[in-house]
């Protein structure tokens, strides 16, 4: 590991201000993706921002009837809030279907949104990569890409937002709230907080250097059957070669959001409305730009059945 | 550090300058900025007995168990949060103790493999996996017993699993709750249906 300097922040704003006036510095919260990839030296940061002690672990109800869910809230803590578990049990059910039991307990709202992709070719400081040293090449594309994504990439890159809880919050329509350095606060809809790849797939997020997550609102409860189904190659603790989160009303409307499939959870809103036809009409909509790979075609395929599973399950 | 580098003062010579906030020679025309210290006090407290230390900010909790106060119980199989064998309980909490850094626990109450039981009056799960032979080479043992303690815990606080059939009902100590609230602690050697037996033991699960 590159060696750093540490500083424990006192709020977020104080820690926004120290990002801002170091280059080079992470906020680390709970640091499980942060120092994986430090022990690789895939992140150098020359300067480590501890924001562990700034609060922001509260869930709150709004005003509008919806929740705020603080940005180091634990993933184990938000997939057993009792208001979450009632009202928004697909955020859970993908929580739950992500890491282990240490894991959880550790990771945060924020740095779930934040974790960077499980591509082996970023990992791999050997290899060319265009997310991990910009300009170098991908050798995903005509590499190993079983993982990979099939569409929504870019010459430049074909990596996959690894997260299952960013799949929930871009169904149950979640906003990240920031606050920056000279605490001005700002408000992104979880469809514009990740990037797609296009030439700079370095850049994954929205977020403007120093800007700290501060919390994830969701609005009020939709109602619905919440189902999130994930397909991996292990029972547990892998990440998703597909997965499907879905709300599902009485009626057979409701909305869909896939994981494993794009470099961000992947939602196109229109294809909501073709839910009441079955998983084939809703899945050629969502993939019609799809680009697989000889290695990754099956996606498509296993994306339309688990689809197809969860509409089976929300009928039941 | 592009900025120190140009100025001549390498990062590395920084660090070596030594403890303290230290006033970085900043880059013409830039701010000068404190430089916070390379090595961070810590005070935390372990298996019931505080313990400071003053720590390269690198130092992970692992490392500072084993290699700073000696607690070899507690091992590194993989370093990156995939095998569970470094898993120790903070605050109550399961947690990979490879993922974290030592100086991010100020005031933290930690409990390893050490502090669960001795030789002469073993923890109720360390008895369990003797009695069932819950391990071969024995390296993932500290890791799946503390991993275990948290997670009966966990379950008897009525936390949801993966596998739980709903998510408003208490989950109950079932084979399948137990193997997949454990699949965070990898056992190389396979002795995994003996961990179980000696897990549903403690838990009270029924044959």
């Amino acid at each position: 590991m590159k060696a750093f300097s540490y500083q424990r922040a006192t709020s977020p704003m104080d820690a926004a201000a120290k990002a801002t006036v170091t280059p080079g510095a992470r906020f680390i919260a709970g640091g499980t993706n942060l120092l994986d990839l430090m022990k690789l030296e895939i992140e150098a940061p020359t300067h480590l921002i501890d924001v562990n002690g700034i609060g922001l672990d509260k869930i709150e109800k709004t005003e509008e009837g919806g929740l705020r869910i603080g940005a180091l809230v634990r993933n184990t803590d938000l997939a057993a809030h009792e208001d979450v578990r009632r009202d928004y049990g697909l955020l859970s059910r993908a929580l739950l279907a992500g890491a282990s039991g240490q894991l959880r307990n550790k990771a945060t709202t924020a740095g779930n949104l934040l974790q960077r992709t499980r591509c082996p070719y970023f990992y791999d400081t050997q290899q060319p990569c265009n997310k991990r040293k910009p300009g170098s090449g991908c050798s995903a594309i005509g590499g190993v890409s079983r993982q990979l994504a099939v569409v929504g990439a870019s010459p430049a890159c074909i990596a996959t937002h690894p997260s299952d809880m960013a799949v929930a919050l871009r169904a149950l329509d979640a906003v990240v709230e920031t606050v920056d350095a000279k605490g001005m606060a700002r408000a992104i809809p979880i469809a514009d907080f990740h990037r797609l790849p296009g030439e700079t797939p370095d850049v994954e997020t929205a977020l403007t250097p120093g800007e700290l997550i501060t919390a994830v609102t969701l609005p009020k409860p939709a109602g619905g059957k919440h189902i999130y189904h994930k397909v991996r190659d292990r029972a547990s603790y892998a990440f998703a070669l597909v997965s499907v989160g879905a709300i599902v009303q009485k009626d057979g409307s409701g909305r869909v959001a896939l994981g494993g499939v794009a470099h961000k959870p992947w939602r196109v809103e229109p294809a909501d409305a073709l839910l009441r036809r079955g998983a084939k009409p809703v899945i050629e909509h969502l993939l019609a730009d799809a680009q697989p790979t000889a290695e990754n075609s099956f996606k498509v395929t296993l994306v339309e059945r688990t689809l197809a599973a969860v509409l089976a399950e929300a009928r039941a | 550090m592009q900025a120190l580098e140009e100025n001549g003062v390498s990062r590395r010579g920084v660090l070596i300058a030594g403890a303290g906030v230290i006033a970085a020679t900043a880059a013409p025309g830039a701010e000068a900025q404190p430089m916070p210290q390379a090595t961070v006090p810590v005070s935390f407290e372990v298996n019931g007995e505080r313990r400071e230390l003053t720590l390269d900010a690198r130092t992970t909790l692992l490392d500072a168990l084993r290699e700073h106060l000696r607690l070899t119980g507690t091992k590194k199989g993989c370093d990156h949060g995939q095998c569970g064998a470094c898993t120790v309980i903070v605050d109550g909490r399961r947690i990979n103790s490879c993922l974290t850094l030592a100086v991010m626990h100020e005031g933290a109450k930690i409990t390893t493999i050490e502090g669960l039981g001795r030789p002469d009056r073993l923890h109720p799960l360390q008895a369990a996996f003797v009695k069932h032979d819950g391990y071969q080479c024995g390296y993932c043992t500290p890791g799946q017993i503390c991993s275990a303690v948290a997670m009966l815990d966990e379950l008897k606080a009525g936390l949801p699993s993966h596998v739980s059939e709903t998510l408003t009902e208490r989950p109950q100590a079932t084979d399948a709750e137990l193997r997949e609230r454990m699949s965070g602690n990898i056992c190389r050697c396979g002795a995994y249906s003996n961990i179980q037996e000696a897990i549903r033991e403690v838990a009270g699960v029924r044959a």
